[in-house]
């Protein structure tokens, strides 16, 4: 934690930016932020989407995104006020002095050319290197970023290396010219978490050894904490609050920053064990692929009751969503047995009967696509209630205002259409849809992680507290341990589409570990500064030690 | 999430507002159409003469009883095009209907049914897309002779191939999408998801192409009457008037450009209101 | 797009395999719509009023009397060896009339093509440069009103111009194999320019489409912030992308060029393909008819699949797999 010197290398005062629309302005996007950012300092940003943090980090280039104006406030850099220069004169200053590091890396590279070329175009370009020099830099760069191979890493093109690869290519762009300023946006949202903790601090050590001043932007605290000296707290555009890191996570002062502090650390009322336990998912050795051979589950056996909340973690590419999709029916299984409360269910949805399909409701990740945007809420939810029951008009409505009232979403919205609502809004209307089935299980697919961390705590309320008065089994499909801890009580633990480890919560995650389990736990942020240093001393120390066994 | 903002505001404004942010292009091209479309239909409360009718001597140039003057035989060329404007745009239009109706049909049972139903619709619409239209159209009309019926169906089913791709393409993408997905687990039949959840969210920009579609049509009936194909005389036809009326302008008149003038202005006006839609829809999807 | 291990090979042998299967079953359509025809097929091909010899003669030429599908095997066979049939308005060999018609149509389609690639390309990355400026609402309103208009349409007016008003050129253009290449160039320029005012307007608007749809992607923006000048973002980081789709629609323009020369060859009474096609649609000359619809098929077939390859090979996931 260093004292913020005399000089800061940009300074932003009263930013202020606009959403516009055919020459008219429309929202605030940005409300009068101010900060300085000192050399060699990292400044972290956080908030949930909407909150203006992408908008202020892309404001720190001079930049606004199409449809988007900065009204009023300046950007100071080494004297110049980077909001009132000429587009030529911005244009110099990024890459070379204020680089940029995207969310997504995959989507951000130039398809068409090799990664070399476009590491190494600033420099050339603006004559600051050499050719040969900035080739050899760029290699230099991908070694302290250990990317494999570095000398042939950059011959290759971008789709041909992963997303974790990429992303530190990214950073190895943004550092190319060697700037003062890195701006960092979400740089590892899209990876999975093992991932994400190595990328982490590829980051970090590259900024400590480069002295670079950093804007880190994240939704995500904890992984802010790791790498920030300061963090500002931003909601709708505005600052919340604004401090040291150890501050912020220690004494925050202002409610919210206090529930997002807290958001990691809630801990669940367990759904009550029913008096008379009943058996209602079973699955022996269900095996099914795709014709692709991608994607596989082999030899699933697992057990759900009906007061359990049953959680299957595992990153990307794990198998997770595939068996969610096997247990549906969507994606019919090629052997094994699958029973709901004691019947055997047909391998496709296309040949269970309605009662079967109604028994088993799912929801979905992204509720932007899970709902019809031209239909209205009442739409929605009526369908399901008149497909399977078929009752009279007007106790169909009542159904339906009973759902709404449930999901605790005001009755005035039963006329709009479902793509007028949030994004919290929309996934307690995909539960209410389901719920409307009146099902035995409710599987949750990755329900709460597209969706800010407030908003997700709240459906997870929601979902306990249904859970409870509908007496259902909850199959809950995540990749964040954390909240697995917290709100399950079963888990299994699945990697290249097997269960590598299951049982109840607390045996699971108790000492001693699965190897796997303990690599995915250490590798959830922790909402303390020192996480990221204590995992990685942890991982060397293994190695070494596996090294030294292997030795002996 | 700004979109929702955006579109609640939408909501109250009114028409007068409505109508003030459609650009003057595509404005113009909305009243020329209205304007065709009411002569096609008044066609003889308006003409002065019936489409056919000799009316006086060959080659009357413009005067008081024929504003355009008269052709060839002594018909006046203005009835010539009123008639021609039902004609032609009458059979477009039918033409355009009846490839809507094979091309985003089988587009849509393409989509949603999938498998070797999809297979084999797909590949035969490969083999027919990369047919050249006017020569087969040409090739077809001299066999079996230019009848309006053979006109209309022939070029339907050589014009629904686009439609089919652009249709199939479309459920494609929202038949991926999860609440299509929702709707079968919940065991709602084909004809219910393609009416409920898909067609609603595709109509905008099959809206536009209908456009485009028509544009292309009616532009191809009229080229086929100019090669003497399309429609055939007495029935007055706006490109078969051309061609009949050719040999002036090599003399320099511009009375005979008039009925080619009258394909160009009217496809111009769909063009931009389609120009218009087109940016609309495009602008409500990002 | 998830190409998985595929090699360019593998992608391009259906298609190859489609392109002449498709030439295949446009043969039989084109040679079986004939038997389409109601009543005795001679007859429906010479009008009633022919004379018995006349008809006898065509029967045995067209030998009627063997089965259709026998019929069709001799026709493509044929075809393959390069016999082509004769006329029967002029009983002239087919092939006679093709290896004079053919090259002057590929002439003129040729001519177009030189000034309308060019120049629809330059515009159309001119207009993506300035887009929403004047330059480019100009140009697109005048490619707007270009796709428009009929081809006879713009034909007709470019005659009025240039050579009722202006005198410049004659209104038709008749060449003979004698002529010179200047001459030629002289009398094809109106039909010619007639072509690049059809053709470059879609493919203009194309090029410019598919710039702008690639301006709007995510490593246009990160180009943009890493400090890459404007002009560079287009040419360094667009282009390249935009390449495949643009090659691929000026190939598919090209296809549509070789086929909208019908119209254009009949407003100049130009001695092309398309004249003939259109004369002998006109005359019911069917032998003539059949092997020309073939011709024009075939290129346009040909120009349709070098689309495919061109915008396949621009595809950096298919050129560089995994």
């Amino acid at each position: 934690m260093t004292p913020a010197p005399a000089t800061p290398v940009l300074s932003i005062r009263g930013l202020t930016v606009r959403a516009e629309r055919d020459g008219q302005p429309g929202q605030t996007l940005v409300d009068d932020v101010s900060f300085d950012l000192a050399p060699g300092q990292v400044i972290g940003l956080i908030g949930e989407s909407g909150a203006g943090k992408s908008t202020i980090g892309l404001a720190a280039l001079g930049y606004s995104r199409p449809g988007c104006v900065i009204t009023a406030g300046s950007v100071l850099y080494k004297g110049g006020d980077i909001v009132h220069m000429t587009e030529r004169e911005r244009q110099l200053l990024r890459g070379a002095d204020i680089a940029y590091v995207a969310q997504s890396a995959g989507a951000s590279f130039n398809p068409a050319h090799r990664l070399l070329q476009q590491v190494c175009e600033i420099p050339i370009a603006r004559g600051l290197a050499a050719p040969a020099k900035a080739r050899e830099n760029a290699i230099g760069l991908f070694q302290s970023l250990d990317l494999p191979e570095p000398q042939r890493f950059g011959g290759y093109f971008p789709h041909q290396v992963s997303g974790g690869q990429l992303q530190r290519a990214m950073a190895a762009m943004a550092m190319a010219a060697s700037p003062a300023i890195v701006v960092f946006d979400e740089p590892t949202t899209a990876l999975d978490v093992t991932t994400q903790v190595e990328v982490l601090a590829a980051f970090r050590r590259l900024i400590q050894s480069h002295g670079t001043a950093a804007i880190y932007i994240a939704h995500d605290l904890a992984v802010v904490a790791q790498l920030a000296d300061r963090i500002m707290v931003l909601r709708h555009g505005k600052m919340v609050e604004y401090g040291d890191t150890r501050d912020i996570l220690e004494r925050p002062r202002q409610p919210y920053t206090q529930k997002l502090v807290r958001e990691r650390t809630r801990k669940f009322a367990a759904a009550p064990g029913a008096e008379r336990d009943e058996r209602l998912l079973t699955l022996r050795n269900v095996s099914a692929s795709y014709k692709s051979f991608r994607n596989v589950v082999h030899d699933i056996d697992l057990d759900v009751d009906r007061s359990d909340t049953f959680a299957i973690v595992g990153e990307s590419g794990s198998g997770k969503s595939t068996l969610a999709r096997v247990i549906v029916g969507m994606l019919p299984r090629q052997s094994g047995m699958l029973e709901l409360a004691g019947e055997t269910l047909p391998a496709s949805f296309k040949e269970r009967t309605r009662e079967q399909l109604r028994r088993i409701q799912l929801i979905y990740q992204m509720p932007d696509i899970a709902l019809n945007p031209h239909q209205t809420v009442y739409e929605t939810i009526a369908r399901p209630i008149q497909f399977y029951f078929n009752p009279p008009k007007d106790e169909v409505r009542a159904q339906a205002e009973e759902l709404l009232r449930q999901i605790e979403l005001p009755l005035e919205f039963m006329t709009r259409k479902t793509s007028m609502l949030s994004g919290g809004q929309k996934q307690r209307l995909c539960i209410a849809r389901a719920l409307a089935a009146k099902p035995d299980v409710m599987i949750c697919d990755e329900a709460t992680s597209a969706l800010d961390p407030l908003v997700a705590e709240e459906i997870l309320e929601l979902l306990r507290r249904l859970q409870t008065t509908h007496r259902m089994g909850l199959v809950f499909i995540s990749h964040d341990l954390g909240v697995v801890r917290r709100f399950c009580n079963k888990v299994i633990v699945m990697k290249r589409g097997a269960i590598v480890d299951g049982g109840a919560i607390e045996k699971v995650f108790a000492p001693p570990l699965h190897e796997y389990t303990a690599l995915l736990m250490s590798s959830v942020p922790q909402m303390r500064p020192g996480w990221l240093d204590e995992t990685l001393r942890a991982r060397s120390q293994k190695q070494t030690d596996a090294i030294a066994q292997s030795a002996a | 999430m700004s979109l929702a903002v955006d579109r609640a505001a939408e909501h109250h404004d009114t028409l007068a507002q409505r109508v003030r942010r459609v650009p003057l292009p595509a404005l113009i091209g909305l009243a020329v159409i209205a304007i065709n479309i009411v002569v096609a239909i008044g066609a003889p409360l308006i003409a002065p003469f019936g489409q056919s009718e000799i009316a006086g001597p060959p080659y009357n140039p413009p005067d008081g009883a024929f504003l355009l003057g008269t052709d060839a035989i002594g018909r006046d060329m203005l009835s010539r095009i009123i008639y021609g404007a039902r004609n032609t745009i009458g059979i477009a239009l039918m033409t355009t209907l009846l490839s809507f109706f094979l091309g985003a049909g089988a587009g849509f049972v393409a989509a949603t049914a999938g498998g070797w139903v999809d297979q084999i619709l797909s590949r035969a619409v490969d083999v027919m897309i990369s047919i050249p239209k006017l020569i087969f159209a040409l090739m077809i009309l001299s066999i079996l002779g230019a009848s309006i019926p053979t006109m209309i169906i022939t070029i339907a089913v050589l014009d629904s191939t686009r439609i089919f791709r652009l249709s199939r393409s479309l459920a494609i993408n929202v038949n991926v999408l999860d609440f299509v997905e929702v709707a079968r687990l919940r065991g709602e039949n084909t004809f219910w998801i393609v009416r409920k959840e898909i067609l609603p969210n595709v109509t905008a920009p099959l809206l536009a192409e209908f456009g485009l579609r028509f544009t292309f049509v009616f532009l191809f009936i009229s080229s086929l009457g100019f090669l003497g194909l399309g429609i055939q005389p007495p029935a007055a036809d706006w490109g078969s008037m051309v061609k009949d009326n050719s040999t002036l302008i090599t003399f320099g008149s511009l009375i005979a450009l008039a009925p080619a003038l009258a394909i160009a202005i009217l496809a111009l006006a769909v063009n931009f209101v389609v120009d218009w839609a087109a940016n609309l829809t495009s602008g409500l999807k990002d | 797009m998830n190409w998985g291990g595929r090699t360019l090979i593998n992608v391009l042998a259906p298609r190859i395999v489609l392109a002449v299967l498709t030439l295949f079953i446009i043969s039989l359509v084109i040679f079986f719509s004939v038997e389409l025809l109601p009543g005795d097929t001679a007859e429906a091909m010479l009008g009633h009023d022919a004379t018995v010899e006349a008809l006898a003669t065509l029967r045995r030429e067209l030998q009627l009397d063997s089965p259709a599908y026998v019929r069709y095997w001799r026709w493509i066979i044929d075809l393959l060896h390069g016999d082509l049939g004769k006329s029967l308005s002029s009983g002239r060999a087919v092939s006679d009339l093709l290896a004079q018609r053919l090259p002057n149509t590929f002439f003129l389609a040729g001519f177009a093509a030189l000034i309308s690639v060019p120049l629809s390309f330059v515009l159309g990355v001119i207009t993506a440069l300035y887009r929403e400026r004047a330059v480019d609402r100009g140009v697109n309103f005048v490619a707007l009103a270009a796709s428009s208009l009929p081809d006879f349409f713009v034909a007709y007016a470019l005659i009025l111009i240039f050579s009722v008003h202006l005198g410049w050129v004659p209104p038709i253009s008749i060449i003979s194999p004698e002529s010179s290449l200047a001459e030629r160039l002289y009398l094809t320029g109106l039909p010619a320019l007639t072509l690049t005012f059809a053709t470059s307007a879609y493919m203009l608007r194309m090029t410019r489409a598919s710039i702008l749809s690639l301006l709007s992607s995510p490593y246009i923006e990160m180009a943009r912030l890493k400090g890459v000048s404007s002009g560079r973002v287009i040419v360094g980081h667009a282009l390249p992308n935009a390449l495949g789709p643009i090659a691929n629609v000026t190939a598919l323009t090209l296809a549509y060029l070789v086929v909208s020369v019908v119209v254009v060859e009949t407003v100049f009474a130009y001695p092309g393909l398309g004249q003939l096609f259109v004369d002998s649609v006109s005359k019911r000359d069917i032998p003539v008819v059949q092997v020309v619809a073939m011709v024009f098929a075939s290129t346009y077939i040909v120009l349709n699949l070098v689309a495919d390859m061109v915008a396949l090979a621009a595809n950096p996931r298919l050129m560089h797999p995994r």
